[in-house]
């Protein structure tokens, strides 16, 4: 379980979250939405200690997130699985290579981690791309790695940082349905956060609304879908004001 | 105007416990040898072997000039073949050491804060974190290793060159014998010339690694700040290996 409680976090001297607080189950695909520049990337960054708050916390597994010292973390990283916004594939690594980083962090035989790595790739779409560089692959592609470069850790926790961000139509579609098949195939719990309603409505079983460093309305798709919060309603219908 | 000197201050108070943290999480990181092991081979190549072409050139060019200045000084006042003896003193005590030096200042700094700033904007750095990795141990201790491995490495390579040229350029243009060269080049040697300079460069390698590698992980904004850290990078360490040269010169010799 990932609880959210009074996260607070400001940057030279502008509050970007303000209070935050949101429990995320086990087992659920929790879709934090909002206006850019909201604080959503930076809610995500607390969780695997990119970020420290300036108050409150994020707990994971009973674990404070902001207390741990760096075994704790790094133990705590091995839960989780993080894609982020640009993908962030290392440039001098070829595909295979990115996929395998994390898996040799764990220690795994170079067999088992090959045999990771080629799972994660076919579940992704991306089969004979293993010696392509990240130079090589479009922004789509680029992001399915991210993905699987997460998966193939088979975490307990996936993180998405605005997945489907600066993608076509479809490709966001590929990526939600791979989003999709990676809960159905790996389980587990997932956080997602992006400002694209499709994408929220197609893999979230739950949507917060994040406005003003804090979580407006939280609920089901269709609780949030149906809102007549005037925020989350100026959101969902992308009025101007 | 106090108020902005008070808030200078303030920066490069904090500037110096950042860089106090820094030195700490690099030796934390130093035991995880396991994380470090593999990336250090590349750097010894890039930081090393790669440097060599624009060292040796410099050295080269170097060794000429100190040759013929030193022939132009003494000529008709001391024996010409003071014309070895300086050569290879500049080049052991001062050249070789301090124009390598500032030469990778400019190729490994501005590389290492470049490639390292372009990972922090692109959340490469967070990525390796999120994986588990240490970016200490996996980014900055293979770069900082193999800079004060290889630096000195280079400049004794550079040292050899600029007497060599400086040997070939009394042959052919200063009249002078190899005999006569080289007892020039042994009538003051002292073993402590060698070592000195090779010293000396081992810290400007750790220093202008620390540098490099402090002022990337430091990068904000983007492409616009990586071009800032690299040029930060390159004043930086010129500076402080111009600094380090008079504090060796001033506590060894």
């Amino acid at each position: 379980m990932i609880e959210f409680t009074g996260l607070r976090k400001a940057f030279d001297g502008r509050v970007v979250l303000d209070g935050l607080s949101l429990d995320v189950k086990d087992g659920e695909t929790m879709v934090i939405i909002g206006f850019s520049g909201s604080g959503k990337s930076v809610a995500l960054k607390h969780v695997v200690g990119l970020l420290h708050p300036d108050a409150g916390d994020v707990i994971v597994d009973g674990r404070p997130v902001s207390t741990l010292d760096r075994l704790g973390l790094t133990a705590l990283r091995r839960d989780v699985g993080y894609v982020f916004q640009f993908a962030a594939l290392f440039d001098s690594m070829t595909v295979a290579e990115n996929v395998a980083l994390g898996l040799q962090r764990r220690g795994l035989a170079a067999p088992e981690a090959a045999a990771r790595v080629t799972e994660a790739l076919a579940l992704v779409d991306l089969r004979g791309t293993e010696a392509k560089m990240p130079a090589e692959l479009s922004g789509g592609m680029r992001k399915r790695v991210g993905i699987a470069r997460a998966i193939a850790l088979k975490p307990r926790y996936i993180l998405y940082d605005e997945p489907t961000t600066g993608l076509d139509p479809v490709t966001s579609a590929v990526i939600d349905r791979l989003m999709v098949r990676t809960r159905e195939h790996l389980g587990g719990t997932a956080v997602v956060v992006t400002h694209d309603l499709r994408s929220a409505y197609t893999v979230g079983d739950r949507i917060a609304m994040l406005y003003e460093g804090r979580i407006r309305q939280v609920g089901p798709v269709e609780a949030i879908r149906h809102s007549t919060d005037p925020v989350v309603r100026q959101f969902i219908e992308g009025r101007p004001e | 105007m106090i108020d902005r000197i008070g808030r200078r201050a303030v920066a490069a108070v904090r500037a110096v416990g950042q860089f106090g943290h820094f030195l700490g999480d690099l030796a934390r990181a130093v035991p995880d040898v396991a994380t470090w092991r593999g990336p250090v081979m590349v750097q010894l190549r890039r930081i090393g072997v790669d440097s060599l072409p624009v060292a040796l050139f410099i050295a080269a060019f170097t060794g000429v000039v100190i040759a013929l200045q030193a022939s132009y000084t003494f000529r008709g006042t001391v024996p010409l073949y003071v014309v070895g003896t300086a050569t290879g003193k500049s080049m052991m005590l001062e050249f070789g050491p301090v124009l390598t030096g500032l030469a990778l200042a400019g190729r490994v700094g501005a590389s290492l804060a470049a490639e390292l700033g372009t990972m922090r904007v692109t959340e490469q750095v967070d990525a390796l974190e999120t994986l588990a990795y240490d970016p200490h141990a996996y980014l900055v201790v293979p770069r900082v290793l193999a800079a004060t491995v290889m630096v000195p490495l280079v400049v004794a390579l550079s040292m050899l060159t600029g007497i060599i040229t400086g040997w070939l350029t009394s042959l052919a243009l200063l009249d002078l014998s190899t005999a006569e060269f080289v007892k020039g080049l042994k009538l003051l040697y002292q073993f402590k010339d060698t070592w000195f300079g090779l010293l000396k460069s081992a810290s400007f390698g750790f220093t202008i690694a620390v540098v490099g590698c402090v002022v990337g992980l430091a990068t904000r904004g983007g492409a616009e700040g990586v071009g800032r850290s690299t040029t930060r990078a390159v004043v930086i360490s010129a500076m402080l290996i111009l600094v380090l040269d008079a504090f060796w010169a001033v506590v060894l010799l």
